[in-house]
């Protein structure tokens, strides 16, 4: 029960931060169409930022995040000006070739600036256990979740409510109906772009604050693709799901599945027993999912009146 | 207030589709411009209204003048702001927005007025929508998508409204309520309009003047009732004939009779 609560506390927090992380995604994709495989790649820069703020520069965590957030909107609006308008109006694949790109020009930043070896963050959210249904959890993974949700409903009040939210949504349905509203259709694709920097380089400070800032984060970030292919690549609602299930399934799998297999050899191969199952599961569902549901849970229907 | 001398437009920069046509639409006015298809309407309103730009058109001469601001090479949404606004042919709302917030996105441009009073305005001549305010606009019927559509253009505070077959799939009922509205706004709200439309009877009905396109300019203009009674426009756009009855198509010299025109 204990290792069940645990486990359950630690995929709840995974699950918040690639929810985070895929928001940025989806938001990108309802705007312009545009499939961003970097979103993953741009936890790295939240999180190596953070660190190089905090540790290299020796800032106030506080203003270490500020500086992140204004490398994430400096890097959205990078990105979108300088790779991706140039491509409006060309084949999906080039765009999803440039970003595919984009996410080695991203990695390569980071091995030239700070190198490969894992650097440990200094904790700046409280990471103390605190007991929950008498397991011992750490700290800092309720404030991730915490955190996260506190950020998915600031985004859902500025869809719902702000002007600018409500002329991205417009966007997103109609680009000739919002460019007659006097809508300008550029400045909500880089406002798109602005936003998922954010969404994923504050998923990135998250991340790094519960494990370490490394490139593992970057195989972290990528599991934004089974999230969003599971809830739908164009719906809030389906990363919130999508993300909490996938972080369950990592964790569960992690213990249960891993406990059940450690016996197994297969000739040589698997020598101590087959681990690691985490890495798999999620893209296991991914291909089912794409098999059984390929809009995702919540993909978006196409209106059609009867 | 606006006048158009000379436009020409390319689409593609190959086809040829205003071949310098010339217009005005004084304020206060409602204008219709009638035609067959392809001869150019709804490409006139969006070379006013600076949409050409998104599919690939491009106004390559001929000046479009709003007031005294030349706004042939301007950007949507400073026409928007200087006070045009267009309805987009087959409604075009946004589906996945409540017809609140398509109302909400028309005001985009709009950050000075009160945006409780112009949902207020919008909701006073489209009653049917305010029923409907919290609901997806995609399901919305035909007709009360097209009064969203309309609704949705009046909260940028237009001087000129263009309308691009607003009787467009419509029940005959609904497209006389909505032609209806069309001149109250004109009217009560002092709106000058510019209406495209297929239903000729319908739009001089409406409208103080009107010009007759064919081929990328226009070939016949004058007040409505003039137009109403001209014979051309009696054969080829309300389907009378000098008679007032159905003629046999050996002898209807159509070819001979549009050819005078171009």
């Amino acid at each position: 029960m204990d290792i069940f609560v645990q486990l359950t506390v630690a995929g709840l927090s995974d699950g918040a931060i690639l929810a985070l992380a895929a928001l940025g995604f989806v938001i990108v994709y309802k705007a312009s169409g545009v499939i961003n495989f970097a979103q993953g790649h741009f936890l790295l820069i939240g999180a190596y930022v953070l660190f190089a703020a905090i540790v290299d520069w020796g800032l106030h965590w506080v203003l270490g995040v500020l500086v992140a957030v204004l490398v994430a909107v400096t890097l959205g609006l990078v990105v979108e000006r300088l790779v991706l308008r140039p491509l409006v109006g060309q084949p999906v694949i080039s765009v999803i070739m440039v970003t595919i790109g984009l996410t080695y020009i991203l990695l390569g930043i980071v091995l030239l600036a700070w190198g490969s070896t894992p650097l440990a963050l200094p904790a700046f959210i409280p990471s103390d256990t605190v007991g929950i249904l008498g397991a011992e959890v750490g700290e800092n993974r309720l404030w991730a979740i915490g955190l996260v949700v506190v950020a998915l409903i600031g985004f859902g009040l500025f869809f719902q409510r702000s002007r600018q939210g409500i002329a991205m949504r417009a966007v997103a349905d109609d680009q000739q109906a919002a460019l007659a509203m006097g809508i300008s259709v550029r400045r909500v694709f880089a406002l798109a772009w602005i936003l998922a920097g954010v969404s994923a380089v504050g998923a990135g400070m998250l991340l790094a604050n519960l494990t370490s800032v490394s490139l593992d984060l970057a195989s972290f970030g990528l599991l934004v693709f089974p999230v969003v292919i599971l809830g739908g690549l164009d719906s809030v609602l389906g990363v919130v799901v999508g993300g909490a299930l996938i972080g369950l399934l990592r964790q569960y799998s992690a213990f249960y599945l891993d406990r059940e297999l450690s016996e197994i050899r297969i000739g040589g191969i698997a020598e101590n027993g087959i681990t690691g199952t985490a890495e798999l599961v999620p893209y296991v569902a991914l291909v089912l999912i794409l098999l059984v549901k390929p809009y995702g849970l919540f993909g978006q229907h196409r209106i059609e009146r009867v | 207030m606006l006048a158009l001398s000379n436009v020409e437009v390319i689409y593609d920069k190959v086809i040829l589709v205003l071949r310098g046509l010339s217009l005005e639409v004084r304020e206060g006015e409602v204008v219709a411009l009638l035609g067959a298809n392809g001869a150019g309407k709804s490409t006139t309103l969006k070379a006013i209204s600076g949409l050409l730009p998104s599919e690939d058109g491009e106004i390559t001469s001929g000046s479009i003048r709003f007031g005294e601001t030349r706004i042939e090479h301007r950007d949507a949404a400073d026409i928007v702001r200087l006070g045009i606004s267009q309805v987009l042919e087959g409604r075009r709302i946004f589906a996945h927005l409540t017809p609140d917030e398509n109302l909400r996105a028309g005001a985009y441009t709009s950050r000075n007025g009160s945006l409780k009073d112009d949902l207020a305005l919008v909701y006073d001549y489209f009653p049917r929508l305010k029923e409907r305010r919290k609901q997806t606009a995609g399901y919305l019927s035909g007709g009360e998508q097209q009064m969203l559509s309309i609704g949705r253009a009046l909260m940028a505070h237009p001087k000129l409204l263009m309308l691009d077959e607003p009787s467009l799939g419509l029940a005959p009922k609904l497209v006389t309520e909505i032609f209806e509205i069309v001149g109250r706004l004109n009217t009560e709200l002092g709106t000058t309009i510019l209406v495209v439309e297929q239903n000729a009877r319908l739009a001089l009905e409406v409208a103080h003047r009107g010009y007759v396109m064919e081929g990328g300019r226009i070939v016949l203009d004058g007040p409505a009732e003039e137009l109403e009674r001209n014979p051309d426009v009696q054969e080829f756009y309300l389907g009378l004939t000098e008679t007032g009855e159905r003629r046999s198509y050996r002898d209807v010299k159509h070819y001979k009779r549009r050819k005078r025109w171009l």
